[in-house]
C-alpha cells in the first residue's frame, strides 16, 4: 500500500505555494491520490513554512504529523518540524547544520537554481528533484510548467523546465546511489476525479448558487475565495468589489440582493464581528444574505494565518435581536460545492441570512474529490416576484415568507426598513403589528427546519461510542477510524450546524458515551447540542494551538478514550 | 390637490416638526423628480437612520431604509445590481458624515452613479441636539457643555479635494434652486453630492433660518465649475458660505467601467450563469 507524506519546508518566498499547486496536479494526474495542505507564518519574507503533500494509491483528505521524507529548502527552518521528525523520517536538503540521528542526504537545492541563473528557481528544482521519484518524466510535466509559468513569460517558463530537469537528473542520481525510493507504479485512474482547495469549491459552489456579485475586505484566510471569483469573473457575469471595510462590503451585498443581485461576502472573524450589525439588517429588512466566514484562531487579531473552529458561538449569536439564520459548515470538498450552493437557495427563499464557516485548514488544503455536479440544483430558480401595484414587502403569510418583490421589476414599490415595519414595508410603532412582524420573521423556521440535512454517518454502525464533529474535521476523523477497524466508535459530522434538527438525538440516545472533537477550545457544538437538544457529551477533544487536527493526535485520543472506558 | 400625483402621499403620519427645513427637501426633491418626468418604480431611494434619512417613507418611491450610516455602500450595491435604477441615498449629517464617514470618501472614489443627497443642519436630530460632524466651534449642546471644539467638517472641501465628480450645496430656504441643483445632480452621470443646509428649529437654535440667509450666497454666474482649484477655494470660504454647483467633470461612472455593462445594461436579476460551462470547468480541475 503506498502512502507517503512528504513535508517542504522553507521560507516564505521560496515558492512552496508553488510547489504544491503544481506537484499535487500532476501527482494526481499520473494517477495517485493526493492531498496537500500548509501551514504557514503571517509573514511574507522569512520565518518557517512548509507543506505537506500525500501521495496515495487509496484516497487520503487528511493532516498526518508522520513525514516520511522532509526536503528542507533551507537550513534554518529545521527546528519548526522537529516535533514531527522520527527516527524513519528521511531528510534531504539543506541538511548540512543538521545535528539529527536520521538519514540525511545533503542536496543544495538553492546552489543548483543560483547555477541557472538565479534563486527563484529553486522551488522547480525541488519539484523535479521529486518527480524523479514517480517517474514522472519531462514529457508529462513539462506541459504543466509552461501553462503555469508560461501566462507570467515564455523565458520564465523555459527557465523553470530546465530547473525541473536539473532537479530531477539530481532525483535519478539520488535514487542510483541510496536505497531509498518510494516509487509505486500508479493503480488507479483518477482523470474523472477533480482536485481542488477549499476556497475553489466555495467559490464554484457559490457560482453554481448564481453568485453574481462579491463584495469583500481583504482577510486571511477568507480571502482566497475573493480571489477565485474575481479570476472567474471573465467567464461568468460576476461583479467583483473590494470594499472599504467589511461594513461596506455586507452592505452593498444587502443592497444588490434587494435589487435582485445574487450576493457573497467572505470575511474571518474580525470582519464578521464588524459586520453583526448588518447581519441584524439582512435579518430585519429580510433581505437575504450568504456569508463565507473563513475562522482563523482569535480573539482579536489572534494567528492570522493558523486555522480554528471558534467562531460557531460568533455565527449563532451575532447581530442583535431575535431573526432566523443558517449556518452551515462544509467537511469536504463536495459539501462546500453543495452548501455554497444551498446557501443562495435558502438565502432567497427564505429572505434570511446563510452563513457558510470554513477555516483556514479547509480552504487552504487541495483534496481530491468526485467531480461536483453544477447542473443538480438547476432547481434553485430566483426567487423573486413580479410585483403589482398593489404590492406588499411584507405581506403576512402562513409559512412567514412574503412573496420578494425588487424594486424595476413589475408596478410595484419595493420598501424595506430596518425600522420595524408595516406590511407596506413603512416605519411604525405599533405594537400590535411589532408582535405580527416578530412571528412572521421566526415562523420562517419551522419550514426552513425542513430544509436541513441529517448529519453524515460513518464508522460503526452498532456503536458504543458516538464522536460528534463538524465541518473540516471530517476527513480526519474518517481516516482515524480506518485506522482502528475494531473500535466501537461511530461518527456524526454536521455539516449543516443550525438550525439542528431533533431527529439525531437517537444518535446520542443509542451511545453509552460521546466525544466532540473540535478545534478550538471551549466545545462550542457541545454546548449548541445541550442547549438545543438537551444532548449530554462525555468528553471533549479540544485542539486550539492554530494547528489543525492530525490522524495519529485522533487515533491515539480515541485509543486511550476506548481502553479507558473499557476499564472502567 | 395633490401637487405631484405620482409621488405625493395621502394619510401619512409625518414625524417631522412643523417648520423644519425637511419639509422643503422633500418638496424639492418631488417637483425635480416631476420636472424631469421620473416614475416612483425608477426610483430607489436608499437611506440610513435619523430625521432626514425618514423621507422616502413620505412619498412613493421604492426604499431601502437601512442601517444608520450604511446608505451608501447600499445605495452602491443597488446601482452594481440594476443600472438602470435612478438612486439617491439620502441621510443626515451624522449619518453621511460621522457613523458613515468612510463610505463617504470611497463613494467618491467609485464615482458610482448615484445622487448623496444630505440633510445638513448641523446638530444630530433624532437624538435631540447632540452635536454632529458639522456643528460649528462654541456650538452648545447637553453633552457639549462648553460647546464644541472639534473643527467642522467640510464636507464639499473633501468632495473637491476627492475630485468627486459632481459637487453642490443647496440651502432649503430657497426651494426653487435648491430643486434646480437636485434636477442637475440627477442629471449628472457619476456621484453627485448635494449637500443641503436645513434649519433644524427644534434642537439647533443657533444655525436658523435667518443665519443661513444671512451667512449663506449664491456663486457668481461666472464661477468655473471646471475649474477644481477655484471651486476648492469656494469651499474653504468661512465668512460667507457659497451656494451652487462647485464642480463639475465628466468621467465614465464606476458602473460605466464594470465588464458586465459594457455590452449591456441588462441588470444582474435577468443574467444567468451557463451551468454547462462551469460543469466543463469544473471537470478540467
Ligand atoms: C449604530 C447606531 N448608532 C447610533 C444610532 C442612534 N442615532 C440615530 S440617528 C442619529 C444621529 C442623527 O443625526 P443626523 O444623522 O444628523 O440626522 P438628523 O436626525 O439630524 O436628520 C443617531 C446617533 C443608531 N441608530 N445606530
Ligand atoms: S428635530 Fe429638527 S430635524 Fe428633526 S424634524 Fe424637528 S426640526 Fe426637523
Ligand atoms: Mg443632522
Amino acid at each position: 500500500m503506498l502512502d507517503i507524506s512528504l513535508v517542504f519546508c522553507g521560507s516564505a518566498g521560496q515558492g512552496l505555494q508553488t510547489i504544491e499547486y503544481i506537484l499535487t496536479q500532476l501527482i494526481k494526474k499520473a494517477g495517485y491520490y493526493t492531498f496537500a495542505t500548509k501551514e504557514y507564518m503571517s509573514r511574507i519574507h522569512g520565518g518557517s513554512n512548509s507543506s505537506e503533500i500525500r501521495i496515495s494509491d487509496h484516497i487520503v483528505s487528511a493532516f498526518v504529523s508522520r513525514i516520511d521524507m522532509l526536503i528542507l529548502l533551507s537550513t534554518d527552518t529545521f527546528p519548526h518540524l522537529v516535533d514531527r521528525v522520527s527516527p524513519d523520517t528521511v531528510i534531504v536538503g539543506a541538511c548540512h547544520d543538521l545535528s539529527s540521528p536520521n538519514k540525511k542526504y545533503m542536496i543544495d537545492f538553492e546552489k543548483i537554481a543560483l547555477e541557472i541563473g538565479s534563486k527563484r528557481y529553486t522551488n522547480s528544482v525541488v519539484m523535479g528533484f521529486i518527480l524523479a521519484f514517480l517517474k514522472i518524466e519531462a514529457s508529462f510535466y513539462e506541459p504543466f510548467f509552461t501553462q503555469y509559468y508560461g501566462a507570467k513569460s515564455k523565458e520564465l517558463a523555459e527557465k523553470n523546465i530546465v530547473a525541473a530537469q536539473i532537479g530531477y537528473k539530481a532525483g535519478v542520481a539520488f535514487l542510483n546511489t541510496n536505497s531509498i525510493s518510494f516509487y509505486a507504479k500508479p493503480s488507479v485512474d483518477l482523470n474523472h476525479k477533480i482536485l481542488l482547495n477549499g476556497s475553489e469549491a466555495l467559490a464554484l459552489g457559490a457560482i453554481a448558487g448564481g453568485c453574481n456579485f462579491i463584495a469583500a475586505y481583504p482577510m486571511s484566510p477568507s480571502t482566497g475565495v475573493l480571489t477565485q471569483l474575481a479570476s472567474l469573473s471573465h467567464e461568468f457575469d460576476i461583479v467583483v468589489e473590494q470594499a472599504e471595510d467589511e461594513i461596506a462590503a455586507i452592505n452593498m451585498g444587502l443592497g444588490a440582493w434587494y435589487a435582485g443581485g445574487r450576493a457573497l461576502v467572505t470575511t474571518s472573524g474580525g470582519g464578521f464581528a464588524l459586520m453583526c450589525e448588518s447581519l441584524s439588517l439582512s435579518g430585519m429588512t429580510e433581505t437575504p444574505m450568504v456569508i463565507n466566514l473563513a475562522q482563523r484562531p482569535g480573539p482579536a487579531t489572534g494567528l492570522p494565518t493558523r486555522t480554528e473552529q471558534g467562531d460557531l458561538n460568533l455565527a449563532l449569536f451575532a447581530g442583535h435581536g431575535e431573526f432566523p439564520r443558517v449556518i452551515l459548515a462544509p467537511g469536504t470538498i463536495d459539501q462546500a460545492f453543495s452548501l455554497m450552493q444551498k446557501a443562495f437557495y435558502l438565502a432567497d427563499k427564505y429572505q434570511i441570512p446563510v452563513i457558510v464557516l470554513s477555516d483556514q485548514f479547509f480552504v487552504d488544503s487541495y483534496f481530491v474529490s468526485q467531480p461536483l455536479d453544477a447542473l443538480s440544483m438547476a432547481i434553485y430558480d430566483q426567487h423573486i416576484v413580479k410585483t403589482d401595484a398593489t404590492y406588499q414587502r411584507y405581506q403576512l403569510t402562513a409559512d412567514g415568507i412574503s412573496p420578494r418583490g425588487i424594486p424595476g421589476f413589475g408596478d410595484g414599490l419595493v420598501c424595506v426598513d430596518s425600522d420595524e415595519h408595516t406590511e407596506a414595508g413603512y416605519i411604525t410603532e405599533d405594537f400590535e403589528v411589532r408582535t405580527k412582524m416578530v412571528q412572521k420573521r421566526l415562523k420562517k423556521f419551522e419550514l426552513l427546519q425542513t430544509e436541513i440535512a441529517v448529519p453524515d454517518f460513518f464508522g460503526k454502525k452498532d456503536y458504543k461510542t458516538l464522536i460528534v464533529c463538524w465541518g473540516s474535521n471530517y476527513f480526519v476523523i474518517k481516516e482515524a477510524l480506518d485506522l482502528l477497524p475494531h473500535a466501537e466508535i461511530g461518527c456524526l459530522h454536521f455539516s449543516q450546524v443550525y438550525p439542528l434538527s431533533r431527529e439525531i438525538i437517537p444518535y446520542f440516545t443509542r451511545a453509552q458515551k460521546t466525544i466532540v472533537i473540535e478545534n478550538n477550545a471551549t466545545g462550542q457544538l457541545a454546548q449548541l447540542l445541550k442547549q438545543q437538544l438537551n444532548v449530554h457529551i462525555n468528553a471533549t477533544l479540544l485542539k486550539y494551538n492554530g494547528l489543525p487536527f492530525t490522524v495519529e493526535e485522533i487515533v491515539i485520543a480515541l485509543k486511550k478514550y476506548t481502553q479507558d472506558h473499557e476499564n472502567g | 390637490m395633490a401637487k405631484h400625483p405620482l409621488f405625493d402621499k395621502t394619510n401619512i403620519d409625518i414625524a417631522w416638526c412643523p417648520g423644519c427645513g425637511n419639509f422643503g427637501i422633500l418638496e424639492s426633491i418631488k417637483q425635480a423628480l416631476d420636472e424631469l418626468s421620473i416614475k416612483p418604480t425608477q426610483l430607489v431611494v436608499v437611506s440610513g437612520i435619523g430625521q432626514a434619512p425618514k423621507t422616502p417613507h413620505y412619498f412613493n418611491t421604492h426604499m431601502f431604509n437601512g442601517l444608520h450610516g450604511r446608505a451608501l455602500p447600499v445605495a452602491t450595491g443597488v446601482k452594481i445590481a440594476n443600472p438602470n435604477l435612478l438612486v439617491i441615498a439620502e441621510g443626515g449629517d451624522g449619518d453621511m458624515y460621522g457613523e458613515g464617514g468612510n463610505h463617504f470618501l470611497h463613494t467618491i472614489r467609485r464615482n458610482i452613479n448615484i445622487v448623496h443627497i444630505v440633510h445638513n443642519n448641523m446638530v444630530y436630530g433624532l437624538t435631540k441636539g447632540q452635536a454632529s460632524p458639522t456643528s460649528e466651534i462654541g456650538f452648545k449642546t447637553s453633552i457639549q457643555t462648553e460647546g464644541v471644539i472639534a473643527e467642522p467638517l467640510n464636507p464639499i472641501a473633501i468632495a473637491i479635494a476627492q475630485d468627486a465628480s459632481f459637487v453642490a450645496r443647496a440651502y432649503i430656504g430657497d426651494m426653487e434652486k435648491t430643486k434646480d441643483t437636485i434636477k442637475a445632480a440627477i442629471q449628472h452621470e457619476g456621484y453627485a453630492l448635494v449637500d443641503i443646509f436645513q434649519p433644524c428649529i427644534a434642537f439647533n437654535k443657533v444655525n436658523t433660518y435667518q443665519w443661513f440667509k444671512e451667512r449663506t450666497y449664491y456663486l457668481p454666474s461666472d464661477h468655473n465649475r471646471a475649474d477644481r482649484v477655484s471651486a476648492f477655494s469656494k469651499a474653504i470660504e468661512k465668512d460667507k458660505l457659497p451656494l451652487g454647483i462647485f464642480y463639475q467633470k465628466k468621467v465614465d461612472s464606476f458602473e460605466k467601467k464594470q465588464k458586465i455593462y459594457q455590452v449591456s445594461w441588462e441588470p444582474l436579476y435577468q443574467r444567468h450563469h451557463d451551468l454547462g460551462k462551469l460543469k466543463k470547468l469544473i471537470e478540467e480541475k
